[in-house]
């Protein structure tokens, strides 16, 4: 057995040391100034006029879902809406630097990242109309997407609860010596939970090659940033559990795709984690449940909109000539109604038929599950007015 | 008295336990100056100070396992845990440590001033991640009370007698009924005694009993069975844990018949232990099986909701059949 030394790489002082937060600097890289220019400093990764158009392209797409669906919400269409104004860099940028065999674990403001994998409007809608072609058997509330075709687990509303899974995700990708990592998204809030500081140490400690992705967004519902943790944001846990760990200007799509890139390298190089804190700002409202004037102010929301991701990446495109303003109208124009006709199109479509009720309870439904479901049917069948959504389907 | 809806009146019951006593304090996810996500806490940090009404870190079981320290100090904890469905980080908390604090130490220390409260229960379109009523998970556990009022009225004076109680007390608020249910409450402090049932009405043919926003349900019941000449006695449980067996009892020995209604899934639900503790005392008295309405054994459904429902229909239904048995 070899002999080990736990006290091997610690060095002596003889004077009582406090080591005191803000010790350690955690620099935030920025690649775009708020304007759209790059700094000149600044390392630009590899962004071809493609891949651009695409990350650029689908920042416009979720930004018009999300108008659109919170509208929708209003007009009581359907009952609940989650919108990702503001970070749309983090999610978009974050998944183009990944590969489509990458596993996705969310939170619930990675529209951009499903969207960027190829998630459809109709998908969107058949998820927010709860109907019977959605992929979760409209079984949870709107936004709780997952795709297992695009590699996008379902979302669970528990918080935190996704990342020890992602860190066992990722294990199991090692262990199958797949060429691919595990990201898992949550917010600075979030991370308050036990599950984060379980999952990030079980990531460390068993090298699971997964890329840790903080939306650092100020706020947990009403709750700012400063009321949830005291020291260096997420950034500083990171170093503490042993996890290689970058800071990102969230708002900013190079900065992320550059972070996320070399996160993903890393992870599968060295088989191990690596936590990313994007920094950004939540200009939506948390849901449609909550109203943000009863806990910020106008102007703070203003200073945010000054730094638009969208407006930013699209001010450096144009820079670079790779923006036609008429085809980009004509795009947003023609996404607007290509939305529209889905959500049209999905309110229309009924819910699963009852049968649907008890199953993937179980692999297979058991007896009592059979039993209450004929229970269910005759008694739908006694007063079918009663269940409009249910009776009368065979 | 005034007009209040459950969240004013819990509100009220809140201001009224921290002007009583300053060692009342009242913290969880977004409770402070925003006042809560339902706004049961509006307003109590601008009144009485950040020190006792604040936000905590989105952590349940830092939350409870805070809480629990701070009552076993000697302080009066009450711990927003702000949708039921997210209890569960903090089990360990409450089932390991809350609920064991004074057993363990041989009464030598006790955190028996906590008050958890958590809004809980479905019918409000919020899928399996806001909908649930895990009670009878609480209902296992020697050492926690459990309460859940039906209306403003129960709720003020039940929860001030939960935060007074020298027990830790899980106080659920049906989250169906904070704007719906409105009644007159009295603005003094008043109590209402945990451990006791209330019998909402009077009948002879069968005892309906139920707890929470699933009371009105049974109400609505009971008035299409008396529509069919069945008298309906409807007991509202007040408390879970312990539960008024008495009451329940000296109902069924009337009427002969009980049917349970709950929101929770059918099997180990709280129904169950009230069936078995009820056929072991009343045996000779009972004229047919006890009938349980209770959600399906499935996690809470979305779109399904209205057909998984324990409703008044349903329960319409069973009355009929267990009279009829």
């Amino acid at each position: 057995m070899k002999d080990r030394n736990h006290l091997a790489n610690i060095g002596l002082t003889h004077h009582v040391k406090v080591i005191e937060n803000g010790l350690i600097d955690i620099p935030m890289l920025q690649v775009l100034q708020p304007d759209g220019t790059a700094h000149k400093q600044a390392e630009l990764p590899d962004v071809n006029e493609q891949l651009a158009s695409k990350i650029l392209h689908t920042m416009q797409y979720v930004r018009l879902l999300d108008e659109r669906m919170v509208a929708a919400q209003r007009q009581g269409r359907i009952s609940f809406y989650l919108a990702c104004t503001g970070e749309e860099a983090s999610t978009v940028a974050s998944a183009a630097a990944l590969e489509p065999q990458d596993m996705i674990m969310s939170q619930y403001r990675e529209q951009g990242a499903l969207a960027y994998r190829g998630f459809s409007s109709k998908e969107f809608m058949d998820q927010m109309f709860s109907n019977q072609n959605e992929l979760n058997k409209g079984r949870q509330m709107p936004i709780h997407y997952g795709s297992k075709a695009l590699n996008f687990m379902t979302i669970s509303s528990p918080l935190g609860t996704q990342i020890p899974q992602a860190s066992g995700y990722a294990y199991g990708q090692k262990m199958a010596g797949l060429d691919a990592v595990t990201i898992c998204y949550f917010g600075e809030g979030a991370a308050s939970e036990g599950d984060f500081h379980a999952g990030l140490n079980m990531a460390a400690v068993l090298n699971c090659p997964a890329i840790f992705f903080c939306r650092n967004n100020g706020y947990a519902i009403s709750t700012p940033s400063e009321e949830q943790f005291a020291g260096d944001g997420i950034a500083s846990r990171g170093i503490g559990y042993g996890v290689r760990t970058i800071r990102v200007d969230g708002n900013d799509v190079l900065a992320v795709y550059a972070a996320t890139q070399q996160a993903r390298e890393i992870a599968l190089k060295h088989q191990c984690p690596v936590l990313i804190e994007a920094m950004t700002y939540r200009l939506a409202a948390h849901s449609t449940s909550d109203d943000p004037t009863g806990y910020r102010s106008k102007d703070e929301e203003e200073r945010w909109r000054l730094k638009d991701p969208v407006v930013r990446f699209k001010a450096w495109m144009q820079s670079k000539g790779w923006v036609d303003e008429k085809l980009n109208l004509t795009f947003i124009e023609e996404t607007r109604q290509e939305v529209l006709k889905a959500l049209k199109l999905a309110e229309q479509v009924p819910i699963c038929p009852i049968e649907q009720i008890i199953e993937d309870v179980y692999d297979t439904p058991p007896w009592h599950l059979k039993a209450q479901l004929a229970e269910l049917k005759t008694h739908i069948d006694m007063y079918p007015d009663a269940y409009p959504k249910t009776s009368g389907r065979g | 008295m005034a007009t209040m809806n459950m969240l004013q009146a819990v509100n009220n019951a809140l201001i009224t336990a921290m002007s009583d006593d300053e060692k009342v304090m009242v913290f969880g996810e977004d409770v402070g100056h925003f006042g809560g996500v339902f706004r049961a806490t509006s307003n109590l940090q601008q009144k009485f100070g950040k020190g006792r009404c604040f936000n905590t870190p989105l952590t349940e079981q830092g939350i409870i396992g805070f809480a629990t320290g701070l009552a076993s100090q000697g302080s009066v904890p009450i711990a927003e845990i702000q949708f039921a469905d997210y209890i569960f980080p903090a089990f360990d908390q409450i089932v390991n440590e809350t609920a064991k604090f004074r057993y363990r130490s041989g009464g030598q220390f006790s955190c028996g001033t906590l008050t958890i409260r958590t809004p809980y229960g479905g019918g409000i379109a919020g899928g399996h991640y806001h909908s649930q009523s895990p009670e009878a998970f609480f209902a296992h556990i020697p050492g926690m009370k459990v309460v859940i009022p039906r209306n403003p009225y129960q709720a003020k004076g039940l929860l001030l007698a939960s935060i007074r109680d020298d027990n830790p007390v899980l106080f659920m608020e049906p989250k169906r009924l904070y704007r719906a249910s409105v009644g007159e409450v009295p603005e003094d402090d008043y109590q209402l005694p945990l451990g006791k049932a209330d019998v909402v009405k009077t009948g002879s043919d069968i005892s309906l009993l139920a707890w929470g926003a699933q009371v009105e349900i049974i109400e609505k019941a009971a008035a299409m069975a008396e529509a069919e000449g069945i008298s309906c006695e409807i007991i509202d449980l007040q408390s879970i844990l312990p539960w008024d067996v008495e009451t329940v009892c000296s109902s069924v020995e009337k009427t002969g018949r009980l049917l349970i209604n709950h929101e929770a899934p059918l099997t180990a639900g709280f129904a169950s232990e009230i069936t078995a503790s009820v056929q072991e005392k009343c045996f000779l008295h009972l004229e047919s099986p006890i009938c349980r309405v209770c959600g399906l054994d499935t996690p809470y459904p979305l779109a399904h909701e209205k057909e998984y429902m324990p409703d008044h229909l349903k329960t319409f239904e069973a009355i009929k059949r267990t009279v009829n048995f």
